[in-house]
């Protein structure tokens, strides 16, 4: 079975690298002119893309301080995977912001000339710090085992945790501090861009873990339970701050603060919060996990739901943020596709990501193929 | 109130009349005294241009709108797009139309929403590379097109709505020798659209027609939008002390005079970004 899986996860592969690299060779053709966004709504699914890619991979690597920080012993087995996913996504995650830009060969200025005043310059500096200390830390985690190397690994964990915190936070908060946008201006902005990293970058987790792991028996069937008891809770806390979020500007009722939400909740795109997020991201996921506790392969499933689609989140994040004209009758005044407040995203966005997806999922594979992934980390000798 | 037309220098005979308003009898006698040493040593235009920058700082543009004249011709998104030669979706100036009630009481209203210079702009701290700035000379927000790397952040955090990204787009008339005739934007610097190259990529905004200015910050004209609009609704001028509401666009009228004699709002004043631009009812 696995073989032909194997066959069929190559094709699909093979499809998505095609495809993006269509997507790529009329990025760097025609610019921006093949994106659907325009000067109303400039933000789209790249940087939706961006802030998914990037909690999965601030998730994973807080999960992955669970091992090598807090050194908890039944989840030690899952050390590298989940180092190398935060690696991973964080890439991804960097790759699809830099298709993002308008000026693609500048993306170091924010090294040259940064504005400490903008959370953005924050942002990278931070992200940047914690790209290398994931660089340093992976290549510790793959070293044999000794004393010296287990006390900079947690070393590094524990620099590493408050500053993947304050990274996410951070992201969420850049979308915080706007101050003209009420929908993303909330204090609980930058938490739940955490709690969501967490939720989806331990789901990821739980799918590979329980989906793809080697051996599968008891030791493997204790992991999963252990996992899928963490997203389950995950899961459900990041429900929570969403019923806040969304539940007291629409209790207040003043126009300003629910034009956003109504938008994302009863406009054109509301389904993808109601079927991708609610139903198939969130309600059966956790039906599966509650129902089926000991089943690993249904665990994986309810993961691999909850990581994918937790997407539509990202997109429910950044567009109907920008979709509501921000001053009345401003998306009227010009006819140009532009400059309207309605965005749906090209099929060279499409393609585009489709390029993001197929790079992760190629340096996942030759990671899995040229690194012991499934290893715990060896230990110092005693 | 001082009064009426004066812009900073007319009126202003000799350069000591000039530093002595803009700076104030101390900071001219200091001047004096470098100037004596400069000139002792050969060098009288370094006095000059010590003494500019400061002359500078004293601009503050910005415009009154009277609402009552403007009859929503648009001339001046127009004049603004011809002036500037913006690309399509590249809109400094347009006129924002609402209508309002259902038949038979319907009513439209209409207003010209150039940028509008705010005081604590919202859209220039967000720059994670300082592309863009208010000039602390004349209080205009611009965008630096060499430093701008088009992340847009800058769209999202403009309460007014007032930036676009250049798409690199043309019109159809780009092919022709009309796309040979540069921009002026700037003073020229990116005159002829080449493709990539900025300001393609980039932000884009009005300038108060910025390349009007002469080398001391004095408008040789006013910007297209007030100089096109054929019903005197749109006011240009400097808020500065100096020339004190002073009007560049209409001879003999003043800004400041405007603001007294109407009632006048200005658009989301409770963000506190005091924009430079007034609309008169």
């Amino acid at each position: 079975m696995s073989e032909r899986c194997g066959k069929w996860g190559w094709r699909v592969w093979g499809i998505l690298a095609i495809l993006g690299a269509i997507g790529v060779f009329q990025r760097f053709a025609f610019g921006h002119q093949l994106a659907a966004y325009g000067s109303l709504v400039p933000w789209g699914l790249w940087v939706a893309a961006y802030i998914y890619f990037v909690g999965l991979s601030a998730g994973a690597f807080l999960l992955s301080s669970l091992v090598y920080v807090f050194k908890v012993k039944a989840l030690e087995s899952i050390g590298r995977l989940a180092l190398v996913t935060a690696v991973i996504t964080l890439f991804m995650a960097l790759v699809s912001i830099w298709f993002d830009i308008g000026h693609m060969e500048r993306f170091w200025y924010v090294f040259l000339r940064p504005n400490f005043r903008s959370m953005m310059a924050w942002m990278i500096w931070m992200y940047t710090a914690y790209f290398l200390l994931l660089l340093v830390e992976l290549r510790l985690a793959f070293q044999p085992g000794s004393l010296k190397r287990d006390r900079l690994l947690s070393l590094l964990g524990s620099v590493g945790v408050p500053l993947a915190i304050a990274f996410h936070g951070g992201v969420g908060a850049l979308f915080a501090v706007v101050g003209a946008r009420p929908y993303w201006h909330t204090g609980l902005f930058p938490i739940l861009f955490l709690s969501g990293a967490l939720t989806s970058g331990g789901a990821l987790l739980l799918a590979v873990v329980a989906l793809r792991w080697p051996e599968k028996d008891e030791s493997h069937g204790r992991l999963v339970r252990l996992l899928s008891k963490i997203t389950l809770g995950l899961l459900l806390f990041d429900l929570l701050l969403e019923w806040a979020e969304v539940s007291v500007p629409l209790w207040g009722g003043t126009a300003y603060h629910t034009e956003g939400l109504k938008l994302m909740l009863f406009g054109p795109f509301w389904w993808v919060f109601w079927i991708f997020h609610l139903f198939l991201g969130s309600l059966v996921p956790i039906w599966l996990l509650v129902r089926f506790p000991t089943d690993t392969q249904k665990a994986g499933w309810a993961g691999a739901l909850i990581a994918v689609l937790f997407m539509s989140v990202r997109l429910n994040i950044v567009i109907p943020g920008l979709a509501v004209p921000i001053l009345p009758g401003l998306d009227q005044a010009v006819l140009n596709p532009r400059l309207t407040a309605s965005y749906v995203p090209s099929l060279h966005e499409w393609l585009v990501l489709a390029f993001v997806v197929a790079l992760g999922l190629g340096m996942f594979g030759a990671s899995r193929k040229f690194l012991n992934l499934y290893e715990k980390t060896a230990e110092a000798p005693r | 109130m001082p009064t009426e037309t004066e812009t900073p220098v007319k009126g202003a005979a000799t350069l000591e009349e000039v530093v002595n308003r803009q700076l104030g009898r101390r900071a001219f006698l200091k001047l004096t005294g470098l100037g004596v040493f400069t000139a002792a040593a050969g060098s009288l235009p370094a006095v000059l241009e010590a003494a500019t920058p400061k002359l500078r700082t004293q601009r503050r543009y910005g415009m009154v709108i009277d609402l009552k004249r403007c009859v929503n011709c648009k001339a001046c998104t127009i004049a603004c797009k011809l002036e500037n030669k913006t690309p399509p979706g590249v809109v400094y100036n347009p006129v924002i139309e609402e209508e309002i009630g259902e038949y038979p009481y319907v009513q439209r209203r209409w207003f010209p929403k150039p940028c509008f210079h705010c005081d604590k702009p919202p859209c220039t701290g967000v720059c994670p590379v300082t592309a863009t700035y208010k000039r602390k000379e004349d209080g205009i927000v611009i965008v630096d097109y060499d430093k701008c790397i088009g992340c847009r952040y800058c769209i999202t955090a403009c309460p007014y709505g007032a930036r676009f990204f250049d798409f690199g787009e043309n019109y159809p008339a780009h092919t022709t020798a009309y796309g040979q005739v540069p921009s002026p934007e700037f003073q020229g610097e990116y005159g002829l659209r080449r493709e990539g190259k900025s300001p393609v990529g980039n932000v884009r905004k009005c300038t108060f027609c910025l390349h009007l200015q002469d080398a001391q910050g004095r408008y040789t004209r006013p910007p297209a939008c007030s100089e096109t609009c054929m019903a005197k609704a749109i006011h240009f001028g400097d808020f500065a002390s100096e020339s004190n509401g002073g009007c560049i666009t209409h001879e003999g009228c003043n800004l400041k005079r405007l603001l007294v004699e109407h009632r006048w709002i200005r658009l989301k004043e409770e963000l506190g970004t005091e924009p430079s631009v007034y609309y008169t009812l």
